[in-house]
C-alpha cells in the first residue's frame, strides 16, 4: 500500500443534483435544489508534536420551494429521492403556511437560470503531498517558532477545503462551482516573569486563499516562523503603546478587520432592511445614503470583486445563481452601491451585488460580504512614514469589537511600531486605536501603492438567523490615517 | 421524542457495527449530534426566511498506538450507505495512524457506562407558529429568530459507554423597536423559552418585552465617556460570563500562556468575595457528558467567593500537565454556568444603584488586553440613565473598556437575590444546547471610553 497523502480515499458517493430535481413531486410554483459537498482537513501541531488530525465530509441538499409570492426552504443530508422529496413536500408546506405573514414578495427573477461551471484558481492537489511529510513540517514549524525558552506555546496550523456547490432550478439554472481553499495559522506566545505576548503570521486565520498546497512554500514559512518567534520575543521587552491622538499606519493584515467591520457590514442591505436587527444589528446607512454620503477620503475606492484570482470568497455565482462580477461600492470617498443580492435588491430598490450566499448546504442564503477590497493608491510605505512626525504603525488583528449601528468600533494589533519624525524608532506592544465609522474613514489621508496590496480574509465571519460562519476575503494596501485615538494596555 | 429515540438507536445500531470493524490495538468512539428543526426569522412580524433543517452527523474519534484521528460524516439517512462510509473511514484512519507520529497526550478511551436523558416537549408548527407572532405584533415592531424541535446527542466508543440525551423544545429570541422622542431607534430585547409552546406565553412574553418601551421612548441622555456606576441586568452578566468561555477557566490555556485570569489561577489575585461561579447541570439544559463519554459532575465549583477552586481540565490537559480530569469538554468551555445570587431584592435595584446606569444587554465583547482581563464592549438595547433611583431617559449607547476584575471583583457591590436562566440561543451549524443560570450586579464604578 503506497503511503497515505493528504487527500482522502473513501469521498462520498456521486450525487446528480439535475435527476434529484426531476424525481421532486410539487405543488409549488418553482423549485430550487442547492446541493452543497465540503470536506475540511484540519492539522495542527504545537510545541513540536501533533495535536489535530481531522478530516470532515458534510453535504447535503436545501431545497428551495416557492408558493404564492414566499420562499421558503428545507435541509436535508438524505439524499435518496425519499429523504430528496420530504424537504420538498416540507419547504412548499412551509412556504403555503406562511406566504400570508410573508415579509416581501419574491419570485423567479430572484432566481436567474444561467448554465455555467466554474472551478477555482488552485494548482497543487492535496494528493501531491504524502502525510508524513506535511504533519513533518508542520512540526518543524512549531520548532522555528520557539527561537527560545521564552516562547511558551508555538502552533502550526493548516485547513485546507474542497468545495463542490451545484444549484439546480426548475426554471432552468444548473450551477456547478468547485474550490480548494487553504487557511493558516502559524503563531506564538511568549511569556517571561508576569508578561505575555502573541505575535503570529498576520494574526490568527488571516492567511486564508482560494489555493492548494501551493500556498505551503515550506521554506518562506518556516522562516517567517522563526521572524514570528523573534517578535513575540521583542514585544516581551517592549513598551506599552501610548495613549494618545496621533498618525496610524494600519498594515493591510489590520486593514482587513477595519474594511470588513466598518465597511462590510454596514452596506449589507438585509441589515440596512431590518433583518439583522435581533442579532448582529442594523445599520448607520440609511436607504437614501447612496449616490450621496460621503463615506471616507476621496482616496477611498472600495470594490465587491468576487473574480480576484486566489482571493479566499471568489465565485462565479451566488447562491440564488445570480453572476458576480467587480462593482465599486465606494468610489472617491462616495457612497455609490450596497452589499445585497437580488432578493434585497429587490426589496429596497438600491443597487447591489451578487452576495447572496450561505455558509452550507443547512442554511438559506443572505446578503454577505464576500471580496470587498480597498483598491491601491500612490502611496509608497516610505512616503507614507514621511509624513508622520509621530505615529504609530500597527500590524495584524489581535481584537475587534463595533456597535450594531456599525460607528463605533475598537481594534487592537499583536505588533506595533513608533514612528518619530518619519521614521520607525521602536517596538511598542499591546497597541489599540478606537474611533467612528465615518470620521476615521474621512481621516484617510494616504493609500499605499500596488506593492503594498496584499490579500486575506478570514473564515469566520458570523451573520444570520439561523447563524452562519462564512468565508470573506479582503485585500488592502497599507494605509495611514491622521489623528486617531491610540492607547496600550494596562502594564 | 419518537425521532430522537428511534435516532439514537440507530446510532447504537451504526455504533456496534463500526466497533465490530476494529482491529487489536484499535479503539473508537464515536460522537451523534442531531436536530429537526424549524427556523423562521421575522422582521416587522413578519417571515422573512423560513427554513426546516433536519440533520444528523457522526464524529468518529479513532485511537490506535498512541495515534488519534478525528473523522466526521454527515449520515444519509440510508442505515446501509452510512454503514459502508463510518467502514470506509475507519480504513483511513487505520492507514494514516501508520504514518502518523506518536501523540504523547493521548489518553485511552474508557467504559463511562450507559445513560439516557430525555427532556419531552411540543414545537407548533411553522403555520401555528407565524399565525401567532403576526397576530401578537401587529402593534409592536417586531424582529427576531423562532427556533424549535428536537436536538438530541449521543456518544458510544469500543469500550462500552454508550451515552444520550435528547431535548424538544423552542426559543423566540426577538427584539421589539421603537422610534424615540429623539428620532432615534431604540429596541428591547426579550426571550420566550421553554418545552411547551403557548400562545398565552407568547403574548405574556411579548407584554414583558414591551413594559420597557415606554421609558426607551423619551429622548435620549447622551454620556460623556467616564466612569458610573451601573446596574448590569442578568443579560448583560451573561454576555460576560460568556468570554469566560473565550480561555478564562480553562487549564490548558493557562499552560499556554492564554488564560485571562491568570492572576486569579496563579493566587496573586481574587475576585470580589460576592461572586462564586459552577457548573451546575441540574439546570437540565445541557449533557453531563463529553464527547468522550466522560460525565461531568452534576454541580463543579469554579470560583468560591473570589477565589479559585479549578480551572476546567479536559482529559487531554490532564495527561500533558499531570492532572486530574474534572469532565471538561475539549474546548475547556463553559457548558452549564452558573453564578451563585447575593442578597440584593432585585425589586431594589434601582433604589441601590441610585444614580447611575442600568445595563440591559452588551454587544459584541472581546478581550482588548487578554492578560489583565480587560474587554470591550457596546452597551445594547434597554439601557437607561437613572437618577436618585429613578429611570430618567435611555441613553445614547456608549463602548466599555473594563477588566474582569473589576467587574467582578473590586468593584461589586451587590449581587441580586433572584437569577435567570437563560436557555443557549446559538445556531451556528446547529442549534446550540446549554445555558446558564445568572443575577444582575451592581458595580460601583464601570469605565467607558467612547
Amino acid at each position: 500500500m503506497s503511503s497515505p497523502s493528504l487527500s482522502i480515499d473513501c469521498a462520498l458517493g456521486e450525487f446528480d443534483p439535475i435527476s434529484a430535481l426531476q424525481t421532486v413531486k410539487t405543488e409549488a410554483d418553482w423549485i430550487g435544489l442547492r446541493y452543497s459537498s465540503e470536506t475540511h482537513h484540519h492539522r495542527s501541531a504545537r510545541n513540536g508534536h501533533m495535536e489535530s488530525n481531522q478530516v470532515l465530509q458534510s453535504r447535503g441538499v436545501m431545497i428551495e420551494a416557492l408558493v404564492g409570492g414566499q420562499i421558503a426552504y428545507a435541509a436535508t443530508s438524505n439524499l435518496s429521492p425519499q429523504g430528496i422529496n420530504q424537504a420538498a413536500r416540507i419547504a412548499t408546506e412551509i412556504a403555503q403556511a406562511t406566504a400570508k405573514q410573508r415579509r416581501s414578495d419574491l419570485s423567479i427573477q430572484q432566481r436567474p437560470a444561467g448554465v455555467a461551471r466554474h472551478e477555482g484558481p488552485s494548482r497543487i492537489p492535496l494528493d501531491q503531498i504524502r502525510l508524513e511529510d506535511f504533519t513533518s513540517h508542520l512540526i518543524q514549524a512549531t520548532q522555528r517558532l520557539k527561537v527560545s525558552d521564552a516562547i511558551v506555546t508555538a502552533v502550526a496550523e493548516a485547513t485546507l477545503v474542497e468545495s463542490v456547490t451545484h444549484y439546480v432550478t426548475s426554471s432552468g439554472a444548473d450551477l456547478r462551482q468547485q474550490h480548494l481553499l487553504s487557511y493558516q495559522n502559524f503563531g506564538a506566545i511568549a511569556a517571561e516573569g508576569s508578561e505575555t505576548q502573541q505575535r503570529s503570521l498576520n494574526g490568527p486565520t488571516a492567511r486564508c486563499l482560494q489555493s492548494g498546497l501551493e500556498s505551503f512554500n515550506w521554506d518562506e514559512l518556516l522562516d517567517e516562523c522563526e521572524r514570528t518567534g523573534q517578535e513575540a520575543l521583542a514585544l516581551l521587552k517592549a513598551e506599552n503603546c501610548p495613549d494618545e491622538t496621533m498618525d496610524l499606519i494600519l498594515s493591510p493584515d489590520q486593514m482587513l478587520l477595519q474594511i470588513h467591520e466598518s465597511i462590510g457590514h454596514p452596506l449589507e442591505l438585509d441589515r440596512i432592511l431590518g433583518d439583522e436587527r435581533n442579532y448582529a444589528g442594523w445599520s448607520f446607512v440609511k436607504p437614501e445614503d447612496f449616490g450621496s454620503l460621503q463615506y471616507g477620503s476621496p482616496l477611498m475606492n472600495v470594490v465587491f470583486d468576487p473574480g480576484l484570482s486566489g482571493e479566499f470568497a471568489s465565485y462565479a455565482f451566488d447562491d440564488g445563481g445570480a453572476p458576480a462580477k467587480r462593482e465599486y461600492l465606494i468610489r472617491e470617498g462616495l457612497l455609490i452601491r450596497g452589499l445585497g443580492g437580488l432578493e434585497s435588491q429587490s426589496r429596497s430598490g438600491i443597487p447591489g451585488v451578487a452576495n447572496f450566499r450561505s455558509s452550507g448546504w443547512n442554511r438559506a442564503p443572505i446578503d454577505r460580504m464576500a471580496n470587498i477590497n480597498l483598491e491601491p493608491g500612490n502611496s509608497s510605505f516610505e512616503a507614507m512614514l514621511s509624513q508622520v512626525e509621530r505615529g504609530v504603525f500597527m500590524q495584524s488583528n489581535r481584537s475587534w469589537s463595533i456597535d450594531d449601528y456599525r460607528n463605533k468600533f475598537q481594534f487592537g494589533c499583536e505588533y506595533a511600531q513608533l514612528i518619530e519624525e518619519g521614521r520607525i524608532t521602536r517596538v511598542l506592544k499591546n497597541p489599540n486605536y478606537r474611533g467612528i465609522t465615518l470620521p476615521f474613514w474621512h481621516s484617510l489621508a494616504a493609500v499605499g501603492q500596488s506593492d503594498t496590496f496584499r490579500m486575506y480574509g478570514t473564515p469566520y465571519c458570523g451573520k444570520g438567523e439561523p447563524n452562519q460562519m462564512i468565508r470573506v476575503g479582503h485585500a488592502s494596501p497599507t494605509c495611514l490615517f491622521k489623528n486617531i485615538e491610540v492607547f496600550g494596555g494596562d502594564r | 421524542m419518537s425521532t430522537a429515540s428511534s435516532r439514537i438507536e440507530d446510532f447504537g445500531r451504526l455504533a456496534q457495527s463500526a466497533f465490530a470493524r476494529l482491529s487489536d490495538h484499535e479503539d473508537l468512539g464515536l460522537s451523534f449530534s442531531g436536530e429537526e428543526q424549524n427556523y423562521v426569522r421575522f422582521n416587522q412580524g413578519h417571515v422573512r426566511q423560513a427554513t426546516h433543517v433536519d440533520q444528523q452527523r457522526i464524529t468518529l474519534d479513532f485511537r490506535r498506538d498512541d495515534r488519534r484521528l478525528v473523522l466526521g460524516f454527515d449520515l444519509s439517512g440510508s442505515f446501509s450507505a452510512d454503514q459502508t462510509q463510518l467502514a470506509a473511514l475507519i480504513a483511513h484512519a487505520r492507514a494514516e495512524s501508520q504514518v502518523l507520529p506518536k501523540d504523547p497526550f493521548v489518553t485511552p478511551l474508557k467504559n463511562h457506562g450507559e445513560g439516557h436523558e430525555a427532556h419531552p416537549g411540543t414545537a407548533p408548527s411553522v403555520g401555528t407558529l407565524s399565525n401567532a407572532i403576526f397576530r401578537a405584533s401587529s402593534t409592536i415592531d417586531l424582529a427576531g429568530l423562532y427556533a424549535g424541535g428536537v436536538q438530541y446527542r449521543a456518544t458510544a466508543n469500543s469500550k462500552g459507554t454508550f451515552r444520550s440525551f435528547s431535548s424538544e423544545s423552542f426559543f423566540l429570541d426577538h427584539s421589539i423597536y421603537t422610534l424615540n422622542a429623539d428620532g432615534e431607534n431604540k429596541a428591547v430585547k426579550g426571550l420566550y423559552a421553554g418545552h411547551v409552546f403557548e400562545e398565552d406565553g407568547l403574548h405574556a412574553a411579548l407584554a414583558e418585552s414591551c413594559e420597557k418601551l415606554p421609558a426607551l421612548n423619551r429622548k435620549n441622555r447622551s454620556l460623556p465617556r467616564g466612569s458610573y456606576r451601573v446596574f448590569l441586568a442578568p443579560q448583560a452578566v451573561e454576555a460576560l460570563v460568556g468570554m469566560l468561555s473565550w480561555g478564562a477557566v480553562s487549564h490548558g490555556a493557562f499552560q499556554r500562556g492564554e488564560c485571562a485570569l491568570e492572576g486569579l489561577a496563579r493566587g496573586e489575585s481574587s475576585l470580589s468575595p460576592l461572586f462564586s461561579l459552577k457548573e451546575n447541570f441540574k439546570l437540565g439544559l445541557s449533557p453531563r457528558f463529553t464527547a468522550t463519554g466522560a460525565v461531568s459532575p452534576e454541580e463543579l465549583l469554579l470560583i468560591e467567593e473570589g477565589q479559585l477552586r479549578t480551572l476546567l481540565i479536559h482529559e487531554r490537559t490532564a495527561k500533558e500537565y499531570g492532572l486530574t480530569a474534572n469532565g471538561a469538554s475539549s474546548g475547556e468551555g463553559l457548558r452549564s454556568p452558573e453564578i451563585l445570587t447575593g442578597d440584593l431584592d432585585p425589586a431594589d435595584t434601582l433604589k441601590r444603584l441610585g444614580t447611575g446606569i442600568y445595563l440591559g444587554n452588551l454587544h459584541y465583547l472581546n478581550w482588548s488586553e487578554r492578560k489583565t482581563a480587560r474587554l470591550t464592549g457596546m452597551t445594547r438595547y434597554a439601557c437607561f440613565w437613572v437618577e436618585d433611583g429613578e429611570i430618567i431617559a435611555p441613553i445614547k449607547d456608549l463602548r466599555f473598556d473594563e477588566s474582569l476584575y473589576r467587574i467582578f471583583g473590586s468593584e461589586l457591590e451587590a449581587v441580586t437575590r433572584q437569577s435567570l436562566r437563560l436557555p443557549e440561543t446559538d445556531t451556528y451549524q446547529e442549534r446550540s444546547l446549554g445555558g446558564s443560570q445568572v443575577p444582575g450586579m451592581l458595580i460601583r464604578d464601570f469605565r467607558f471610553t467612547l
